[in-house]
């Protein structure tokens, strides 16, 4: 019985993943497990195949060899109702926002509902018009155009459209890159308020190391084709991986742990 | 399309019952819990007048949505002059309804959408926009023959890979695509023509009604609005995509006029390849026009020709062949004026690169015809 609990606890189940191009291979043997509920960040260097990972995760790249289990499903070769099904679980805030430029903020919120629901309109409305509250925009956001919004307002209207459904699991690419501190501060306490009350399972891509103190629970760190290290941050910074030390070394990464450090 | 397929089933839905005087809300109060229909559960139910309870503590699961829900349902009932004091509630549901609550209040509320605009107002507007429209266009030929100017005086400075690059692709790829269609132009002009002809025992009348409709009129139209299709859509659309990725800022910022690196070699490219491509389409279809009139006519190549070198003066060609820059000054002003149009995303790529299409063809068509009346006017037009 605490066997099914445990497995059942772990939201995502990477084994032995390889993703090749041609005849690059750009993860190889790659194994990760996320818990129910946790925060979990994907770093390392430009290149180290972080985004690659991401997108095999939620089916947008199909991977050569390797299992993933979304919520205890396999979806290498999984059809096409049950991807459906499993699409509405999660959401995924894209790096630029990737709103539809042709359809305002709501419309844009409003068109996994429209896909996924059977609500009347009034009700999609209503619903959109809450996340875009929940993303913490300011009422009348949801009329305009994505064009018409800043760069923090961009990712706020991105998230609340990941936000949609509901989702229990929650993947963001480099959420805070392109803000200044105060927005990208707001957008990390955002997503942590967020997380507590929507009991989601957050995974992201980062840069941001005052990000990785702050929000995450523990950190996979991607170099040589695979996980090199999964701790929590203050573990990971002693990791003795010469990957790991360079990345955490530098006078960028102490200054952000000092300041973590100070915040506890 | 595949049809939509059915939202997950909900085995436990949404449901507000009145049990022994207390109203208790049960199930999951969720996106798929069957929502949209507790509007009408609590038409349905009898609700006491003034104080009341409503118990949360069967409510097995909730999201935003069912917040959302349940404060639209308390909101509804205290506004008929009930006091709703909600009870029972698990910690982390009402932690959910407080965060639902607050962050609508922090939103605060939407001013209304300004009224929509009548329509003797969007008339005006609508004429507005296209009168600024049409100076703005004016003002870009106007800013286009001064960055000409300039480099009359420093030619030095003219960048001729990209002129050579454009005349490679507006031109030289453009070459099967305009041969194919002109041959066939050709073919079906002397074959519609060659029937009348042939009616009349005139067989050999068809030498100029070939040479002259198409040298004239046909050809150099025909590669005019294949041209705009082909080349002026790709300007606009290369322009536009440059001008959402900041290119264009960024070629200003290094010291580079975007009009001359964009435009003058486009501009100067295509009016220097739209009148050979002319000449190659003059060929083309007089050539399928030749091999009508052998096929069906009776008239060898050898007679054809002869007749040709006859009727057809270097007026008649050249008439043809001097439309062309013109043609080509348009397309390419329209196509890259309508790049520079573009603003904000994909979306307005798309919609800009159609105007630029249509607005190229429409231009070149009324050009020609103006052609036909001005030269008829001074007396070349025969």
């Amino acid at each position: 019985m605490a066997l099914a609990t445990e497995t059942k606890d772990i939201v995502i189940a990477v084994r032995g993943l390889r993703v090749q191009f041609g005849a690059e291979i750009i993860l190889d043997h790659l194994d990760l497990e996320v818990r129910r509920g946790a925060v979990v960040a994907l770093v390392g260097g430009s290149g180290s195949g972080k985004t690659t990972l991401l997108r095999a995760i939620i089916m947008l790249l199909r991977p050569t060899a390797g299992s993933i289990e979304l919520f205890g499903e396999e979806i290498i070769g999984i059809g096409e109702r049950a991807a459906f099904l499993l699409r509405r679980r999660f959401g995924m805030l894209f790096q630029q926002g990737a709103l539809f430029g042709s359809l305002t903020v709501r419309e844009n919120v409003a068109a996994p509902l429209r896909e996924h629901t059977r609500l009347s309109a009034r009700h999609i409305a209503e619903i959109a018009d809450l996340k875009i509250a929940l993303a913490g925009l300011p009422a009348g956001a949801g009329d305009k155009w994505p064009r018409e919004l800043s760069g923090g307002m961009l990712k706020r209207a991105a998230l609340a459209r990941a936000l949609a459904l509901d989702p229990a699991l929650l993947f963001l690419d480099e959420p805070t890159a392109g803000l200044d501190p105060v927005s990208a501060g707001a957008f990390d306490e955002l997503v942590l308020q967020l997380k507590e009350s929507l009991d989601l399972t957050v995974v992201m891509v980062t840069h941001d190391l005052d990000s990785l103190w702050r929000t995450t629970d523990r950190v996979a760190f991607l170099g040589e084709k695979q996980v090199v290290g999964y701790a929590p941050m203050p573990e990971l910074v002693m990791a003795e991986h010469p990957l790991i030390r360079a990345y955490f070394e530098g006078p960028r990464a102490r200054a952000a742990q000092e300041q973590a450090c100070k915040a506890k | 399309m595949t049809a939509k397929p059915a939202p997950l089933p909900s085995a436990d839905p949404a449901i507000l019952r009145r049990d022994q005087g207390r109203y208790r809300c049960e199930g999951h109060w969720t996106l798929d819990g069957g929502i949209e229909t507790l509007e009408a559960q609590r038409q349905d139910l009898r609700w006491a007048t003034g104080a009341l309870q409503l118990d949360g503590s069967g409510i097995r699961a909730i999201d935003t949505t069912g917040a959302l829900q349940l404060l639209n349902l308390i909101a509804a009932l205290e506004r008929d002059g009930r006091r709703v004091q909600l009870v029972g509630l698990r910690a982390e549901h009402q932690a959910l309804l407080d965060l639902v609550r607050g962050r609508r209040a922090a939103a605060g509320e939407a001013r209304p959408a300004p009224p929509a605009w009548n329509g003797l107002e969007r008339l005006g507007r609508w004429y507005w926009r296209h009168l600024n429209h049409g100076v703005e266009f004016l003002a870009f030929i106007g800013e286009a023959a001064v960055a000409l100017g300039r480099l009359a005086l420093h030619p030095s400075r003219f960048r001729w890979r990209a002129l050579f690059g454009n005349i490679e692709t507006a031109g030289v790829h453009a070459l099967p695509i305009i041969a194919l269609l002109s041959f066939m132009i050709g073919v079906v002009i002397a074959y519609q023509g060659g029937e009348q002809l042939k009616f009349y025992g005139a067989n050999i009348f068809i030498v100029e009604l070939v040479a002259l409709t198409l040298l004239r009129e046909l050809a150099p139209l025909i590669t005019a609005i294949i041209v705009a299709g082909r080349t002026g859509s790709s300007y606009t659309a290369q322009i536009g995509t440059m001008r959402i990725t900041e290119e264009v800022d960024a070629l200003r910022t290094i010291g580079i006029p975007p009009m001359d690196l964009l435009v003058l070699p486009k501009l100067l490219a295509l009016i220097i390849a739209l009148p050979l491509l002319t000449v190659f389409a003059d060929i083309f279809s007089v050539f399928g026009g030749m091999i009508v009139a052998r096929a069906f006519l009776e008239v060898s190549f050898t007679e054809f020709l002869d007749r040709f070198v006859q009727v057809v003066t270097l007026t008649s060609f050249l008439l043809g062949v001097g439309k062309a820059p013109v043609f080509a000054a348009i397309i390419a002003l329209v196509g890259c004026y309508q790049g520079f149009q573009v603003r904000g995303g994909a979306e307005s790529v798309g919609r800009h690169t159609t105007i630029s299409v249509v607005q190229a063809i429409f231009l070149v068509i009324a050009a020609n015809a103006l052609f036909s009346v001005v030269l008829g006017g001074v007396g070349l037009w025969r």
